[in-house]
C-alpha cells in the first residue's frame, strides 16, 4: 500500500509556539481527503509543510514516497491552491494559462482550456476582477491541468457563496471522477466535507486528533445514552472521546472495537459532524488538562 | 436519462439513496431495460459527491441484478424488480383507489388518511417480522 | 519561463523605455544646438585673443536647466530602478501571496529567481547604459570646457558606471524585497542603502584603486589664494595647478621640511589682514572669483608672497589617462557586488517561508 503523504512525529515551530506536532499520519491513495479543525489548529501548516512551502522543525514528512518539492519532477506531481486562491491580479486568465503551460511540462492545454470555456469566463478578463468563485476555478484549472498524482487545496471554498461553493466541489469531483488522483482538502466546516470526502483527518490544538476512513469512523463510534456511570468502568474495546453527566444519567461518545452489547445502553449512530466535533471538544479538555499539570507544577 | 438528488437531512446515507432512487424509478417505469444510467462523472459532476460513492451504488445495483457494467461504455439497467414494477400492479391499484374513496366518503380528511395508511402499513410490517 | 517573467515585467519595461525615448527626443533636439555654441565661442575666442586662454566658454551655461535635469537623471535613475523594478521583484509576490502560486508549479525556486533576476537586471544595465551614453554625448562639448569627468560628482555620470550602479541598485532592491517580504520598506532600505554604498565608495574606495601621483610644484601667487580666518585662527590654501580630467587629491602648502605653515607662522608673516569679523576674503582673478576691497588688497598680496617664497605645493592626484582604469575598476566593483547579491538570493530563496 503506497502512501501519498508519510508524517512521522512531525512538527513545525515558529519561536517557541508550535503550529504542528507529533503529527504521525499515513494517508492511502486514491481517496478524497478531508482535513478539518478550528482556525489556527495547523491544517494550513501542515499542508505547506506537503508541498514544500515549509520545512518541518521536527520529525519528518514524505510525499509520494519523496521529500516535498525535492526537484522540478515532484513539484510536478503535487498540485496545490492555496487559501484565498491567490491569482496575478493584473494578468488575464488567458496569461495564467500560458503561465501554466510553460511552468509545468505536463501542462494539459485542452483541459485547461475546456474547462475555463465550461466556467463561461472570457479568457481577456483579469484575474483581479473575478469574483470569489471565478478565482478558486481559476486556480483549481491551473492546479488540475498540470495533471497532478496529488491535489492539494487549502480552505478552498472557505470564502464563497454557497452556490460557488457547490460548483467549485462540482468540478473538483468531476476531475477526480476522471482519472488517478489523490485530494487532500481542508476546511474548517465539516458539513462541506462530508459529501466528498472518503477519508477524514482531525487537527485540533496543532495536534492530530484523528484519521481514517469515514465509513470505519461512522462504524465505529456510537452514542450511548442510559443510566449514570462511571466511564472507567466500561470494558476495555471502547474508549470514552466525551462524556456528560446528570445526577441520573449518563451519555458517552464512544470509539468501539466491536458491537455494544450492554442492554443498559441505548445505542445511537452518529453523523460525521457530530463525531468530529466530539474530537474538537476532547482535545479542548485534553489542552486545559496539560495547562492544569503546568498550573500544578508551578504552584 | 434519470437525475439523482440527495436529500442530507434524510440520516439515510448517500450511496443508499443512490441505489434507492434507482429502484424507485425502475418502479415507476423511468427506468427500462437497456437505458443507460449517468455516468459517474455525470452524477458527482452534478451532486458533488465523492465518486467512490457512486461506484458503490453502482455495484449494489450490480449484485442485486438491475444494471450491469461495461468497461468503457456505461452501465446500463439489465433487470427489473421482478414484477415489482407499478405499472404491473393494476388490480392492486384500483383496490387502493376504491379504499381512498371509502376513506374520503367517510370523512377522513388527507392527513387522516395518510396517518391510517401509515399505522396499517407498520403494523402488518411489524407482524410480518413476528 | 522567460516569457511569463517578460509578461509580468511588461509594463514597467515599457515605463522605463518610454521614458529613454523622452529624454532621448530631447537630448537629440538640444545637443547639435550645444555644439554650435560651443564651437562658435572658440572660434570667436581664437580671433579676438590669438588662443584659448582666458576665454569663458558660454557653453556651459546654456540649456542650464537640461542641464542639471540630464544630471538629475543620471544620479536618480539607478536609484529609481532599484525602488521600482528590484524591490518589488519578489516582494510584490510574497506580499500578495502569488509566491505559493509560482513556488508550486514545476520549476524550482531558485530557477525561477534565476530567471527573474537574470531578465531585469539585464534591463536594469541596458537603461543605465544607453542613459549614460545618450547624456555623455550630449554633455561632450561642456566636457571639453570644464575638463572635470574625473571629478566626483561627475565620475558617476560617465562611461561605464552609470550601468553599474543601476544593476546594482536593482540587485539591492530585490535583495531587500526578499529579506523584508513587503516593497514598501524594501524600497526605502534600497534608497538608503543604495546612496550611502555610493557615497561610501566614492570618498573611501575609489581614491585607492591606485595609488596617486605625488608632485611638488612651485606657487604661483597669481593663481587662485584662500586665506582663511576662523575664531581667530589663520589659515592659507592655494589653487592646484591646472590639471584638466585629472582627479586632484590634496594640494597642501609644505616647507622643505614638510611642514604646513602654522597659525603663529601667519600671524608673523600676515599683519594687517582685515579683523576678525570680515569676512573670507579670496583673491585672484580670472576665475570669477569676487575681489576684495582695495585697502586690504595690498596687505593679502604681502601675504601671498611671502609665503609663497617660503612654501611650495605638493598636489597629489590620479592624472587624467587613469580615467577609463578607473572606470573599470568601479564599473567591476558593482558588478561583483550586484553579483554577490544575486547568489546570496538564490541560496536564501531555498528557506522555507511560510
Amino acid at each position: 500500500m503506497s502512501w501519498v503523504l508519510d508524517a512521522q512525529g512531525l512538527g513545525k515551530r515558529y519561536g517557541r509556539r508550535w503550529a504542528l506536532r507529533d503529527c504521525d499520519l499515513q494517508i492511502p491513495a486514491g481517496h478524497v481527503v478531508g482535513l478539518v479543525g478550528p482556525n489556527g489548529a495547523g491544517k494550513t501548516t501542515l499542508l505547506h509543510l506537503a508541498v514544500g512551502l515549509l520545512a518541518p522543525s521536527a520529525g519528518s514528512i514524505a510525499v509520494l514516497d519523496r521529500a516535498p518539492a525535492a526537484d522540478a519532477v515532484q513539484l510536478a506531481r503535487v498540485g496545490f491552491v492555496a487559501q484565498d486562491t491567490p491569482t496575478y491580479a493584473r494578468l488575464s486568465i488567458a496569461d495564467h494559462l500560458h503561465f501554466g503551460a510553460q511552468m509545468n511540462p505536463a501542462w494539459d492545454d485542452a483541459l485547461a482550456r475546456q474547462r475555463i470555456a465550461a466556467l463561461d469566463l472570457d479568457q481577456g478578463q483579469r484575474a483581479g476582477s473575478l469574483s470569489g468563485g471565478q478565482r478558486a476555478q481559476l486556480a483549481l484549472t491551473l492546479a488540475v491541468a498540470k495533471r497532478p498524482e496529488l491535489l492539494v487545496l487549502d480552505e478552498p471554498v472557505a470564502s464563497l457563496d454557497p452556490l460557488a461553493r457547490r460548483e467549485f466541489l462540482q468540478s473538483l469531483m468531476e476531475f477526480v471522477a476522471d482519472g488517478d488522483v489523490s485530494v487532500v482538502l481542508s476546511s474548517h466546516l465539516v458539513a462541506d466535507l462530508e459529501r466528498v470526502c472518503d477519508y477524514v483527518i482531525v487537527l485540533v490544538d496543532s495536534r492530530l486528533q484523528v484519521a481514517g476512513e469515514v465509513d470505519d469512523l461512522l462504524a465505529s463510534h456510537r452514542r450511548l445514552v442510559g443510566p449514570r456511570r462511571d466511564p472507567g468502568s466500561l470494558p476495555s474495546g471502547q474508549e470514552v472521546i466525551e462524556e456528560s453527566h446528570t445526577d441520573r444519567q449518563s451519555t458517552m461518545l464512544v470509539r468501539c472495537d466491536g458491537p455494544v452489547l450492554d442492554p443498559a445502553w441505548t445505542v445511537e449512530e452518529l453523523s460525521l459532524e457530530d463525531i468530529v466535533l466530539a474530537y474538537m471538544g476532547h482535545a479542548d479538555s485534553a489542552r486545559r488538562a496539560r495547562g492544569r499539570q503546568g498550573l500544578e507544577v508551578l504552584s | 436519462m434519470i437525475e439523482f438528488h440527495l436529500d442530507s437531512r434524510s440520516g439515510v446515507s448517500p450511496y443508499l439513496q443512490i441505489v434507492q432512487q434507482v429502484r424507485q424509478a425502475l418502479r415507476l417505469d423511468l427506468l427500462r431495460e437497456g437505458d443507460q444510467l449517468p455516468t459517474v462523472k455525470e452524477v458527482v459532476g452534478q451532486l458533488a459527491i465523492n465518486p467512490n460513492t457512486v461506484l458503490k451504488a453502482y455495484r449494489e445495483l450490480e449484485h442485486e441484478g438491475l444494471v450491469s457494467a461495461r468497461p468503457g461504455i456505461g452501465t446500463f439497467v439489465t433487470g427489473n424488480l421482478g414484477g415489482q414494477s407499478l405499472a404491473a400492479q393494476g388490480p392492486l391499484r384500483q383496490a387502493l383507489q376504491r379504499w381512498f374513496l371509502k376513506a374520503r366518503r367517510a370523512g377522513l380528511d388527507d392527513e387522516s388518511i395518510e396517518a391510517l395508511f401509515r399505522d396499517s402499513f407498520r403494523s402488518a410490517a411489524e407482524e410480518d417480522i413476528a | 519561463m522567460i516569457a511569463f517573467s517578460w509578461r509580468q515585467f511588461r509594463t514597467q519595461a515599457l515605463i522605463g523605455a518610454a521614458g529613454l525615448v523622452v529624454l532621448g527626443v530631447i537630448l537629440l533636439v538640444t545637443g547639435p544646438n550645444l555644439v554650435h555654441v560651443y564651437n562658435s565661442a572658440v572660434a570667436q575666442c581664437r580671433a579676438s585673443r590669438g588662443g584659448l586662454g582666458g576665454c569663458v566658454n558660454p557653453v556651459t551655461t546654456d540649456d542650464g536647466k537640461l542641464q542639471t535635469l540630464a544630471l538629475a537623471l543620471v544620479l536618480i535613475v539607478p536609484v529609481l530602478i532599484g525602488m521600482f523594478w528590484g524591490a518589488p521583484l519578489v516582494a510584490r509576490e510574497l506580499e500578495t501571496g502569488t509566491f505559493r502560486l509560482a513556488w508550486t508549479q514545476s520549476v524550482s525556486r531558485r530557477r525561477w529567481l534565476l530567471v527573474k533576476l537574470g531578465l531585469v537586471g539585464l534591463a536594469s544595465a541596458v537603461v543605465g547604459a544607453l542613459l549614460s551614453l545618450m547624456v555623455t554625448w550630449w554633455f561632450s562639448p561642456i566636457d571639453k570646457v570644464t575638463a572635470n569627468r574625473f571629478s566626483p560628482a561627475s565620475f558617476g555620470m560617465h562611461g561605464f558606471v552609470p550601468a553599474s550602479y543601476a544593476l546594482f541598485a536593482f540587485a539591492l532592491g530585490a535583495t531587500t524585497g526578499l529579506l523584508f517580504r513587503r516593497t514598501l520598506p524594501a524600497m526605502a532600505v534600497t534608497l538608503a542603502g543604495f546612496i550611502a554604498v555610493r557615497v561610501v565608495v566614492a570618498e573611501w574606495i575609489r581614491p585607492h584603486f591606485m595609488s596617486p601621483v605625488t608632485e611638488a610644484v612651485r606657487l604661483n601667487p597669481n593663481s587662485g589664494w584662500g586665506i582663511n580666518q576662523s575664531s581667530g585662527v589663520l589659515s592659507v590654501t592655494a589653487n592646484p595647478p591646472d590639471l584638466p580630467n585629472a582627479l586632484v587629491v590634496s594640494a597642501n602648502l609644505v616647507n622643505k621640511a614638510g611642514r604646513s605653515p602654522s597659525a603663529t607662522y601667519l600671524q608673523h608673516a600676515c599683519p594687517n589682514l582685515p579683523g576678525p569679523n570680515g569676512p573670507p576674503v579670496v583673491q585672484g582673478a580670472g576665475q570669477g572669483h569676487t575681489a576684495v576691497a582695495p585697502s586690504g588688497q595690498q596687505a593679502f598680496q604681502q601675504c601671498i608672497d611671502t609665503v609663497s617664497a617660503h612654501f611650495h605645493q605638493v598636489v597629489v592626484y590620479q592624472p587624467a589617462n587613469r580615467f577609463w582604469a578607473f572606470q573599470a575598476y568601479e564599473t567591476l566593483l558593482f558588478v561583483a557586488a550586484s553579483a554577490a547579491l544575486a547568489g546570496f538570493c538564490v541560496w536564501w530563496v531555498r528557506r522555507r517561508l511560510s
